[in-house]
């Protein structure tokens, strides 16, 4: 749906400059009554652009292996899911999830006219944005802005282990930066609510403190996982997010960050380490989740600025491409292989892949199926939800 | 390129001044100018400066800039010969490569360290302000390029021009071993070119997104092949063999360019001063930009040939520096947090790891900023968990002596292991989490390095005009506080409310 639609569209509403279409809008001031922020969201973002090609194997190509003479995976390694595809050996521990049926793989998720900066493609994913459309607040600020979480909500979301908020950027919503939580709460004595906010800076930081007082009066630190977490950066975050979890007042979404995806060299141990410390996250994000008798009402989804270049560079390594795989985890997900390996003898002019599902649509898929809150505001058009949830 | 001498070229930029002297700093004026291009002033600096006009202020600090850091640098910055890296499939064991892993994180904390330092005792703090600026504008990051070394190289270059001719900055940058390797150069050949650095030179570096398409980008980046790193010496190399030496088009000029002359294809063209001078703005003035203002400056600093010091002259006279509602409007970064309550204070840090450290925590790892666009700063330094980082440190700064800070703490400072023994190679049955751990602890004990007199601190303030608390609060912060002071309290507790104040997290 373009633009123009998308105004026919709301045409009851009042016309609105093109530039408040980001903004919260004024159709829907209050949550309906049927939002199911109960349903909690993971978002796994696999920072610097993780290569599609070695995470999903298209290992029955004769095109993969001829772009990638190096670094293919070898049929032999791959972990079998079809005929056609598997997950990089590292990914193994993941194989349970897929055989009963709570893996989803997204296959070319991407968008039109894709963008190949870093900063900018994620941009366009934390915003929902058009390719050449530039919106200061994330996709989840506006639903929530739109849709508001319950109000004794610890928070809206909380981002774990990255002080930069993503799809919770830009004002109004209520997200909670942390590395661990007992440090959090520890802290949270030190913040001041009070004042009067002369300017946007002073502004700011006043309603972050208003935040850590907030979350501070719900968030505990002491839940009791019989779970062991893996070592590492990543595992230590999973286990944060299992505490944030564990708190009773809720919060409608986490964000975890793995980072080092952007392999232009050196690509082979640098992936298998940071897909194994993925699935080794994940395994035991599903374990405490169970134990929390929360699996069955979470989505996890994987997210990332771009995947990479088909054919593989010089330096062992790929350079920054488009669209990628994500995979969707939970519960309540029906297992499967959705959309379609990017066609490798079909590269644009750049080399790269089109895309077979737009991100938007994954995005459409948690605020219309998993949330039960209108999508079209936030994600500026109509995108249509990916058949990945069970009833 | 012809050399201009800095002097004609201010004197070219002072002759463009309206005729009228502007009124005389006092010291809220004052506070602001030092806060701005310095480091947390201290109120006999401030004292100094009052009185003189915008255009002396300025001249002055721009006259006592440098390009060469007053602190000893670490020994190992002198070591020449050939770089070991070892890496695999040449022999190296797991061994080998790890020990020289921590060997990398070892020298590239001190390195931190030392650049601490230099913020701390450089007699032109704006010198530093601006090395930084660069570090954040031409990004290279330790995490990747790993050799502490040529971490120490490029900030030994950035300092050298901070100050000088952006076109020589960005001719310097484009050959630095760091930024070679960074931004991929080594490994962009003919036939098989690497956009990294021709995509982010445009992106980030000059122009600014817009301003240039995909092919402006194939095309340059061809000019740059071959622009490469000698392992063995460390030092640039242009390797002819991988270069392509066919035409190129970019911007639409075509010749046979190499990638000097894209430098100078991207220098000629008016974004690039503008960019540049926007960005300026932002980190001095206000984050919102005045546009006319802007276009005027970048003309004259694109006129000055790229004189640094005649953007920065103009911008620090300008009406919108002082401006009021340009007061107390922008966040203070995590390095300016910890270096301005470190000189404000007059608190002189046994061993500056751990309060770079403190910075790291907070959102601001120097030698290694988040990604190539560096951090992005202003609002985006405070939410929850870098705001309580922040507090926190700026709580235990002020904490009471019964509380385990201060003076009484002395016995367990002189125990404290210098950073470079808590990260030193564990052995192999020392667990990354163990060694985590270790390295925090002794980072925590490092900050209770510092003692703050309270007493002797409030007494150097001038009481006659008003009182302590008021002094206090007129030197600590840019805008009213929030809350407001209770008179009553002790010293110590005084200053712990001001410094715990939202205010305190502006400038």
């Amino acid at each position: 749906m373009n633009r123009r639609d998308f105004l026919r569209f709301t045409a009851g509403a009042p016309l609105l400059p093109g530039t408040l279409l980001s903004t919260a809008g004024v159709a829907w001031a209050a949550a309906p009554a049927g939002a199911r922020y109960r349903n909690l969201l993971v978002l796994i973002e696999l920072k610097g652009g993780n290569d599609g090609l070695n995470t999903l194997v298209p290992y029955a190509s004769p095109a993969y292996y001829a772009l990638r003479p190096k670094l293919a995976i070898v049929r032999e390694q791959v972990v079998q899911l079809s005929d056609a595809a598997g997950l990089h050996p590292a990914l193994e521990p993941l194989l349970a999830l897929w055989k009963s049926r709570e893996l989803a793989v997204l296959l070319g998720v991407g968008y039109p006219e894709p963008n190949l900066s870093h900063f900018r493609s994620i941009e366009i994913w934390d915003t929902a944005s058009k390719s050449a459309e530039y919106l200061q607040d994330g996709w989840l600020t506006r639903t929530f802005a739109a849709a508001p979480t319950p109000a004794d909500f610890a928070a809206d979301g909380v981002i774990v282990g990255s002080s930069d908020l993503g799809p919770l950027a830009g004002a109004g919503a209520r997200a909670i930066a942390l590395a661990n939580t007992e440090q959090f709460l520890r802290q949270a004595r030190l913040a001041i609510p009070e004042g009067n906010a002369r300017n946007r800076a002073l502004q700011h930081i006043l309603k972050v403190e208003a935040d850590i007082v907030q979350a501070a009066s719900h968030l505990n630190a002491d839940y009791a996982f019989k779970t062991v977490f893996p070592e590492g950066g990543f595992g230590n975050a999973i286990k944060t997010t299992c505490q944030v979890i564990a708190n009773r007042s809720g919060v409608a979404v986490v964000r975890v960050t793995l980072s080092g995806f952007d392999t232009h060299s050196g690509q082979p141990g640098t992936q298998a380490r940071l897909l194994g410390e993925l699935a080794g996250g994940i395994v035991a994000l599903k374990s405490a989740l169970i134990e929390l008798e929360r699996w069955n009402d979470t989505l996890v989804l994987t997210y990332a600025e771009f995947g990479r270049r088909p054919k593989e560079n010089l330096s062992n390594g790929t350079d920054h491409g488009t669209a990628s795989v994500h995979f969707a985890l939970g519960g309540r997900v029906a297992g499967g292989l959705y959309g379609e390996q990017p066609a490798l003898d079909r590269l644009s002019g750049d080399g790269n892949t089109g895309y077979a599902i737009d991100f938007r649509s994954v995005y459409a898929t948690v605020l219309d199926r998993w949330w039960g809150v209108p999508s079209a505001e936030p994600l500026g058009g109509r995108f249509a939800p990916l058949p990945i949830l069970r009833a | 390129m012809k050399s201009f001498s800095i002097v004609a070229a201010l004197s070219a930029a002072f002759v463009a001044l309206p005729a009228f002297a502007s009124t005389p700093l006092d010291y809220d004026d004052a506070r602001h100018l030092l806060n701005r291009t310095g480091f947390g002033a201290t109120d006999a600096e401030i004292r100094r400066m009052i009185g003189m006009t915008r255009e002396e202020a300025a001249r002055m600090l721009l006259a006592a800039t440098r390009t060469s850091a007053v602190t000893a640098a670490p020994a190992w910055t002198n070591d020449a010969g050939p770089l070991r890296y070892p890496r695999r499939g040449e022999g190296a064991s797991e061994m080998e490569r790890k020990q020289f892993q921590q060997e990398q994180i070892r020298d590239g904390l001190e390195l931190r360290g030392w650049w601490l330092d230099e913020m701390l005792a450089t007699p032109s703090p704006l010198t530093e302000r601006m090395t930084l600026f660069w570090h954040n504008h031409f990004v290279s990051s330790q995490q990747k390029v790993r050799l502490a070394l040529f971490m120490y190289r490029q900030n030994v270059t950035l300092r050298a021009h901070a100050l000088g001719r952006f076109g020589d900055l960005l001719h310097a940058v484009a050959r630095d071993p760091a930024m070679v390797i960074y931004l991929d150069s080594a490994q962009n050949r003919k036939g098989a070119p690497n956009e990294n650095f021709a995509r982010e030179l445009m992106e980030l570096f000059t122009l600014g997104e817009g301003n240039y398409g995909e092919q402006d980008i194939k095309d340059a980046a061809r000019a740059f092949t071959g622009w490469s790193l000698d392992r063995d010496s460390g030092q640039f190399v242009f390797r002819r063999f991988v270069h392509d030496y066919g035409s190129k088009t970019v911007l639409g000029r075509s010749g046979y360019f190499d990638g000097d002359d894209v430098l100078d294809i991207l220098l000629a063209k008016p974004q690039t001063a503008e960019f540049i001078t926007r960005k300026l703005w932002r980190e001095f003035v206000s984050p919102d930009v005045d546009e006319a203002e802007v276009m005027r400056i970048a003309s004259r600093f694109r006129d000055s040939r790229y004189d640094i010091k005649v953007a920065l002259y103009a911008l620090l006279t300008s009406d919108a520096f002082y401006a009021k509602e340009n007061r107390g409007v922008l966040v203070k970064s995590p390095v300016d947090l910890v270096v301005g309550a470190l000189r404000q204070f007059d608190l002189k840090p046994g061993e500056p790891v751990p309060f770079a450290v403190a910075a790291a925590a907070m959102g601001q790892n120097l030698f290694s900023p988040p990604n190539v666009k560096g951090w992005p700063g202003g609002e985006t330094w405070i939410n929850t968990s870098t705001l309580l980082a922040r507090k926190a440190f700026l709580d235990r700064l002020f904490r009471a002596d019964d509380a385990g800070g201060n003076a009484a703490d002395a016995p367990a400072r002189a125990m404290t292991p210098a950073p470079k023994q808590a990260i030193a190679p564990g052995g192999v049955q020392e667990s990354e989490v163990a060694r985590r751990i270790r390295f925090l602890r002794a980072m925590d004990r490092g900050l209770k390095s510092v003692q703050f007199d309270s007493n002797a601190w409030l007494a150097q303030l001038d009481r006659n005009e008003r009182s302590r608390t008021d002094a206090a609060t007129r030197l600590l912060l840019a805008c009213a506080p929030q809350g407001a002071a209770d008179p009553t309290n002790a010293p110590l507790a005084m200053v712990r409310q001001i410094v715990l104040d939202a205010a305190y997290q502006l400038k």
